[in-house]
Parts: structure tokens; sequence; C-alpha cells
């Protein structure tokens, strides 16, 4: 068990590509921290310097309160999860969860009982003399768990170990996952590129951009409060409408006062999420902020629908949640009113939160 | 994968796509073949006017003579070295190239230029290169401290004949082990770095194994290669001397035949020697493809 944490990282691979710009965070022991972000932001990069499989152009990691930037791979006490799992082909389940075990020297009797153990955890005790070849995807994945956790090490680093998986196998091992994590409270490292993953599985997120932290903190708090606006389109799914404000009036929009933190007659960013916006039939009352919308498509999802509609038929494209199914066709006029609270404001320039 | 196929409405326009392969196949490969188990029953005159049907006695004089006996040992000798040697060097240049990124491709043109050579020009550059008068490495061997001259030392000329042969098939035997490598994902080896094995250790353990399909058939071609394609470099270096000391299977049947016209008995030589060779394959194959992993 141990503490992670990142002092002004930066990467500078040869050929001159800056991938991480400097990242400081500060990992607590124990904790579950999901890096995410698009692709080629860096996440992998950093997880990867972490690891000791890139050097560190600059700044320093520690693992535990000792500095790893020198130390090779297997004196840094971690363990990795491969997004191709990276079995060793050649091996029997068995001899894949032993070898990292043996390599370091370690008697008969506990490696058998550590294989034992990780076997019975991760339900995997009936192909341990199979090749990974003869497994499924999801079994493939669990051995790829089972050779980390038999380690028992004192950080799990994660590169998208589920992208491989089909979706429903995906929620089913992300459950199991966390599940593990907290039984074993073991320090992890998760890099992911899908929100939702995210969302369910953090303790706290990393949202990377270009190489940088755009925000840190709790999957609610990056919610309810993104930081700026590619944090508040990245997380929450569909994502966040996101109106520009300027000095005059805004066809379909009405009853938008002054913003919080926002100074009158300046330009910012309206952002509401689709699921705090409500269709409403009569007149809008005072002080409620209400979008005029010209419906071009309809997502229905089962439990919910997704309306889609231009803001007053010719603006920007605003996404309405509805429960339940949706029976509204293009081409009609829906009103929807925000919900008191739910609206966000950003610098129209810099993207950063205002209120 | 989307299997592309052709549909033919008959069999006549295939036949007719297939009758060139199929007629250089006959010409050069079988009726040469048939003629030469044929011959190998027979025994000619001297001077190629008759022959009168001899049964298997071509076969049985060939057995107790000592000179083909120690033939049989030389080839064993020289095929072995030329393996082993060719296995090793080509897979320690591939190891170094594949750790490489951005110059691996000059290493590799360079690496494989020996097999645009003739194997007479090879044959011939080796044997400069070692003349014990005039060439260079003879030179410095003697500079070492060590006599060279394979003009009168059997071993000498066995191991010069070894290097040279072995010096035309790294090449081949490069290209295969360097795309074995590449196809090995990075992650293995990043896991197994990770699972605390050392690069040696690496090596041994996941890098060997699963490279053993590309070393089975290396050592399948690199066989054959020594048995039968090492003509031209023993030629051309020492033409199955000094004495009988580099005359290999392949040399003798040639030197028999060609030189003695001994037609039979170079005709027998042949169809042994491909026995020899048909049988060596399906050991390796039944013993060695046993501990391969695909
Ligand atoms: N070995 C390398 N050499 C040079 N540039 C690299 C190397 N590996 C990654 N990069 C670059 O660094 C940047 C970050 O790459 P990285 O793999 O960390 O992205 P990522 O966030 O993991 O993306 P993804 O979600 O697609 O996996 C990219 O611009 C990439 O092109
Ligand atoms: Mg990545």
């Amino acid at each position: 068990m141990a503490a992670i944490e990142l002092r002004d990282v930066r990467k500078v691979y040869p050929g001159g590509v800056e991938a991480v710009k400097g990242v400081s965070l500060d990992i607590a022991d124990g904790e579950f921290l999901v890096l995410v972000g698009p692709s080629g932001c860096g996440k992998s990069t950093l997880l990867r310097m972490v690891a000791g499989l890139e050097t560190i152009s600059a700044g320093m990691a520690s693992i535990g309160g000792r500095v790893v930037n020198t130390l090779e791979p297997a004196d840094r006490d971690i363990a990795m999860v491969f997004q191709n799992y990276a079995l060793y082909p050649h091996m029997s389940v068995r001899q894949n969860l032993q070898y990292g075990l043996k390599n370091r020297k370690m008697e008969k009797a506990e490696i058998a009982r550590r294989v034992a153990e990780a076997a019975e955890i991760l339900q995997i005790a009936p192909f341990l003399d199979r090749k990974p070849r003869q497994l499924s995807g999801g079994q493939r994945q669990r051995v790829a768990m089972g050779r980390a956790i038999v380690r028992e090490p004192s950080a799990f680093l994660f590169d998208e170990p589920l992208s491989n998986l089909d979706a429903k196998l995906r929620v089913q091992m992300r459950g199991e996952i966390r599940r593990l994590q907290r039984t074993l409270g073991t320090t992890s490292l998760y890099v992911t590129h899908d929100q939702l993953e995210a969302m369910t599985l953090a303790d706290r997120l990393v949202v990377l951009n270009g190489g940088l932290v755009e925000q840190v903190g709790t999957p609610m708090e990056l919610y309810e409060r993104p930081a700026s606006v590619f944090v508040a389109s990245f997380i929450g799914s569909p994502s966040m409408n996101l109106i520009g404000i300027g000095s005059g009036a805004i066809e379909g929009l009405t009853g938008l006062g002054t913003m919080p933190g926002v100074p009158a007659g300046r330009p910012f960013t309206l952002g509401v999420r689709p699921e705090h916006l409500d269709v409403t039939e009569g007149e809008s009352t005072a002080g409620e902020v209400t979008l005029l919308l010209t419906v071009t498509n309809v997502e229905v999802v089962g439990a919910e629908s997704f309306v889609y509609g231009r803001l007053g038929g010719t603006g920007p494209d605003v996404a309405v949640r509805v429960s339940g199914y949706s029976r509204l066709e293009p081409g009609v006029t829906l009103r929807a009113r925000a919900r008191p609270g739910a609206l966000h404001a950003f610098d129209a320039s810099t993207g950063r939160r205002l209120t | 994968m989307a299997e592309k196929r052709v549909v033919f409405s008959g069999w006549g326009f295939p036949a007719l796509l297939l009758l060139p392969q199929l007629a250089i196949t006959f010409i050069f490969f079988i009726l040469p073949a048939a003629q030469a188990v044929r011959q190998s029953f027979f025994r000619a005159d001297a001077f190629g006017f008759g022959e009168r049907f001899v049964g298997l006695a071509n076969y049985t004089s060939l057995l107790a003579s000592a000179d083909y006996l120690q033939s049989f040992v030389t080839t064993l000798i020289f095929s072995l070295a030329v393996t082993v040697l060719t296995l090793v060097i080509s897979l320690a240049f591939a190891a170094a190239v594949d750790r490489l990124i951005r110059t691996s491709g000059l290493y590799t043109a360079l690496m494989i230029w020996p097999y645009a050579i003739a194997p007479a020009i090879a044959g011939v550059l080796w044997w400069f290169m070692f003349d014990p008068s005039i060439g260079i490495v003879a030179y410095w061997l003697r500079v070492g401290g060590l006599s060279w001259n394979h003009l009168l030392d059997g071993t000498d000329a066995l191991i010069l004949v070894i290097v040279a042969s072995a010096w035309r098939q790294v090449s081949y035997n490069f290209i295969f082990f360097l795309a074995g490598l590449q196809s090995i994902p990075r992650s293995l080896h990043e896991a197994a770095a990770i699972d605390g094995a050392g690069p040696v250790k690496r090596f041994f353990t996941i890098v060997l194994p699963l490279l053993s399909p590309t070393l089975f058939f290396l050592i399948v071609i690199d066989v054959v290669y020594a048995f039968f394609d090492t003509f031209g470099v023993i030629d051309a270096t020492t033409a199955g001397g000094p004495g009988q000391a580099t005359t290999t299977l392949v040399y003798k049947a040639y030197a028999d035949g060609f030189l003695s016209q001994n037609f039979g008995s170079s005709a027998a030589q042949s169809v042994i020697l491909t026995l020899v060779v048909v049988a060596l394959t399906v050991v390796q194959f039944r013993f060695i493809e046993r501990r391969v992993h695909y």
C-alpha cells in the first residue's frame, strides 16, 4: 500500500512531441484515481512514466515516499494491466500468474498459496492449466487481473483494461474491478477514455487535455461544477448544451437574467445539461429560463429519450432528456424550461468557469 | 477476413493456367529425379555406349566404401556446424537490429546483401580472405599466433567452407528472425519487465519460446541448405579437398558423376542423399515440432 505523488512531471518524446506538459497529482494510499481524456491527451504516457516504461523527462514521481524516477519497472513495486492483456501466450494461466513471483525467487508454497487465492477471487480456477488463447476475452481479462493481484503490489496501474470487451461484459468487469480494489485497498491509477467508466470507478477523477490537467475532483464535483467548457462537454452523456451568449438577445431563449459571476454585457458561454431541461406546456413565468426548440431528431434509449432541436429554429443544437418514450416528431416546436440553479457560465474566450 | 475467390466455369482454362508451372516442374524436377532413380540400378560402360542392369550393386558398393562413409561424417559435421553457426549469428544480429528503431532499415538492407551474392563468388571471397599467402584473415591469424593453411590442413579447410556457407545463409535467417521478433507485441516485453525479468531472462523465457515456430522452420531450411545448396561454395573454395576433407555428400555425387564419369554410383548417391534429407525433415517435424509453441 502506498501513496503516489507526481510533481510537475513532463514527457518529451524523442522527436520533440511534448505529450505531458507538467502534471502534479497526489494519489492517497488506497485511492482509486481515474485519468480520463480524449485520445492523444497523454494518459497512457503519464501512466507509463509511473510504471517505468517511459523515462520521466522532467519532474519527480514517487511511490510510497520513494522517488522512482530512475528505478527499473521491476523495482517500483507496481503491477500493470494492459489493454491487450499482454498474457504470455506460450504459458498456461498458472504459469502466467507464477512468472512474476518466480522471478522474485519467492518460495514455492507461498506462490501456490497466492495463485490459489487469486484464482478463487477471480473464479479462474477451472482454467489454470489452459493457454490464454483457449480463453474468452473476459476470462483473459480476469487472468490479467490475477497476474496483477498475485504480486500484492503497492499500486495497480490500468491502461484501458476493458476496452477490448463487449459492452455488457465491460459493465460487469467494471463492477468487479471496483469491488476487488475496495477489498484489497490497493492504490490504483486507471486510464480510460470512456467517461462513464471513469465516473463509475473513480474515487477521484483527473481530466487531462493536451498533456495538462484540466480538473481534478470527485465524479460528482466534476459533474456539478465543471471547471471548463472542456470538462463540461467531456463529462456526462449526451454532453452539456453550450450556448454562446453575446450582447444581443438570443432567438428562442427567454428569461435569462444576469448570471452570478458574469459581469453584465460581457459575452459568455451558457451551459445546461440535457437532464436539467424539462419539457413544459404553459407559458414561462418570470425568472425562468426557457428554450424554444425546433425538433430535429429523437433518440429513444428505453427508459428515457433524448430530443434534439435547434434553438429558435436556426440556433445551436440543444438536447433535452425526456423520461420514457418520446413521441415528438421532427419539425414540431418544443418548449423546455431550465431547472433553477442548473445553469453554468464559462468565459467565452478562455472557456474557464465563471460562476 | 473476407476470402477472395475466382470462380471458373470449367476446368479447361484453369488447367491451361497451371500448365507452364507443371511443365517446368515435370521437365526439370520430376523427370531428372526419375532418371536418377533408374540410373542408380544400372552401370554404364566407360565410354557411355551401353549400360547394364546391376540391381542394388551401386548401393551396396557405396555403403561398403570407406570414402563414402567418411563423406557422410563430414557432411554431418559440416551441416551441424553451418546450421548452428547460421542460427546463432543471425539471431544475434536480428535481436540487435530489433532494438533499434530509426536506423533499422539501413542495417536490414546491409544484412540482406550477402544473400544476393552468387554462391561461387561468396566462396571466392572467403577463399581470398583466408588465402595462406595473400589473405588478410590468414595474415591476422598468423599475427595472432595461429597457423592457417586450408590448402594443406583438412580441419582449416572445413572451417573455411563452414564459415563461407554460414555467411551466405545468415541473411535469409536474419530476415525471418527479425520478422519474428517484431511480431512479438511490445507489451509482452513490458509486462515481463514489470514482472521482474531482466533482458537476458526475457530473451530465454519469452522471446525464444515465441520464436520457436520460426526457429523450427529455419532449422529445416538450413539443414537442407547445408546438404544441397553449399555445392557452389565448396567447389569455388576447396573443391572438396585437401584430400577428402571437405567432400560432402552432394560434392561427392558431383565428383563421382561428372569428374569420374561413374553415373550409376552418382545416381545412387543422389537417391540416398534425397532420402536422408526427407528422413531428417520428418524427424525434425516429429520431434522438434512437439516442443514448438504455435
Ligand atoms: N513512443 C512515442 N514517440 C513519440 N510520440 C509518442 C509516443 N507515444 C505517444 N506519443 C505521442 O504522445 C501523445 C500522447 O500519447 P498517449 O499514448 O499518451 O495518448 P493517450 O491519451 O493514451 O491516447 P489513447 O486514448 O489514444 O490511448 C500523442 O500525441 C502521441 O502521438
Ligand atoms: Mg493510451
